[in-house]
């Protein structure tokens, strides 16, 4: 009998609301089944099924917020004997088991967000009622003994008159996330950092030409090259690639790049791009506006924001020289690209205005030093200087 | 297809793209990209979705002339002509 738990999302997440069941009791689930969305300070995330099985029953009701590792279901392995049905429906309904002391804190949850479903099984409400509470982002449970329906029951005029809760807004919590990872990652790691300023002349040339007579869907951008290149280097340079947890660096076996894209509003999110030094460009350009496209809606999978190995941050087209990231928690390496500018470069012996770009490393000092940082940085170099082999 | 439904057109696109930005608010012969604060990746999307709904070509090397949005009206009008 397997428990499935209340994912973790990344250093930065304590908590998450179950907001949708993508499978029912009694569905057949496979590792990998997308089988629930949970709301989380990142966004809504799907997430996974990591066995094989039938979804027995559900353990939290829609709407509940939940600390890391709560368990959501029950997942009944093959060959094991279903729970006993009868006896359960003949005892009182017991409430959801509440496993970790701190969800069941006196103090109140903050006002729900409006893509929260409601649950109004404690609630009396019209059906009409309820759908405009739903429309106005109203939660019935929050309005108190208002109703004028029978009953007491809430009804279309009482939901009229009710005024909607003041917009929280969904950033600070965000923005509260990101201060504890990087506070933390501030705190434990001994960052270095290494700039080396790389000509992208061929790198962009090579787009150019690609995309010269090429439809817009399938159009390159240097930052899929930044990307591959730099996931090519991680083949050799593997100390960059991985985790370290308990003390311990423990180097992946997969190069799952994460790229950080910016949120409307403020904030960001990493999520990783999987297997990336075996994806082609095409491929890579179709994965990062795939992810970009759901950041943007706020819609992707727990796998995505929990397997990068490493992070690579670019500023695009409109930012400045150079930035040097903060690694993120239990990753050991941060690799940042500046905004690609012409600037007077030697070549060969004349000075040239060249593309050039400075790329930066944030490593981890109790993983490596900066003589292997450098050769790193000098191998995403060289990698771009043959961005026909990438 | 008239200027005022190309207008529609790239408003949606738009919108879809920066929901949070007002197109009142913007200047219209301003950099596209920084009024609506939006990057490479999303600029290629909005042109990706200009040109299918459009059906016509926009080749990169055309790029310089859909710099500001009134650039981009005046740029898809002549295309759609």
């Amino acid at each position: 009998m397997g428990q499935f738990l209340m994912p973790s999302l990344g250093a930065d997440m304590e908590a998450g609301t179950l907001i949708e069941w993508l499978k029912s009791p009694g569905d057949a689930v496979s590792n990998g089944d997308l089988i629930a969305v949970v709301e989380t300070q990142k966004g809504a995330i799907e997430i996974e099924a990591f066995e094989d099985g039938i979804l027995e029953e559900y353990l939290v009701g829609i709407g509940k917020k939940v600390p890391v590792g709560t368990p959501l279901a029950i997942i009944r392995t093959k060959g094991e004997a279903p729970v006993e049905r009868a006896v359960q429906e003949k005892a009182p309904k017991p409430e959801p088991p509440v496993p970790v002391p701190a969800a069941t804190s006196p103090t109140p949850e903050p006002a729900p967000t409006p893509a929260i479903p409601l649950q109004t099984d404690r609630v009396r409400i019209t059906p009409a009622a309820l759908r405009l509470a739903q429309s106005k982002g109203i939660d019935p449970r929050t309005l108190g003994d208002i109703g004028t329906g029978p009953g007491g029951a809430l009804t279309l005029a009482d939901i009229e008159r009710a005024n909607p809760p003041s917009p929280v807004n969904p950033m600070d919590g965000m923005r509260a996330a990101i201060a504890a990872a990087m506070t933390r990652s501030k705190a434990e790691i001994p960052h270095y950092y290494l700039a080396h300023t790389v000509d992208l002349t061929a790198a962009q040339t090579f787009v150019d030409q690609t995309n010269a007579d090429r439809p817009p869907e399938a159009r390159l951008l240097l930052g899929a090259l930044y990307l591959k290149a730099v996931a090519k280097a991680l083949r050799k340079y593997t100390e960059f690639n991985g985790y370290l947890t308990d003390g311990q660096f423990h180097p992946a076996s997969a190069i799952n790049t994460g790229m950080a894209i910016t949120i409307r509003g403020g904030g960001l999110v990493a999520p990783a791009i999987l297997d990336a030094a075996n994806l082609n460009l095409d491929d890579l350009m179709t994965s990062m506006r795939d992810l970009a496209a759901r950041v943007r809606t706020g819609r992707f999978r727990a796998t995505e924001l929990t397997d990068a190995t490493i992070t690579v941050t670019s500023l695009g087209e409109r930012g400045v020289d150079q930035l040097f990231g903060v690694i993120y928690p239990p990753q050991v390496a941060i690799v940042g690209i500046g905004t690609p500018r012409e600037h007077p470069f030697a070549v060969g012996g004349a000075v040239e205005e060249r593309l050039t770009t400075t790329i930066t490393l944030s490593a981890d000092h109790r993983v490596s030093d900066g003589h292997r940082g450098a050769l790193f940085l000098r191998a995403i170099d060289k990698h771009l200087q043959k961005p026909e082999k990438l | 297809m008239t200027q005022t439904d190309i207008e529609t057109l790239l408003k949606d696109e738009l919108h879809r793209i920066a929901p949070d930005i007002e197109i009142n608010e913007i200047d219209r012969d301003e950099d596209l990209r920084e009024e609506f604060d939006i990057d490479s990746l999303d600029f290629l999307n909005l042109v990706t979705a200009l040109g299918k709904a459009l059906n016509t070509p926009m080749p990169e090397a055309d790029y310089p002339q859909m710099g500001t949005y009134n650039e981009m009206i005046a740029y898809l009008t002549q295309k759609t002509a």
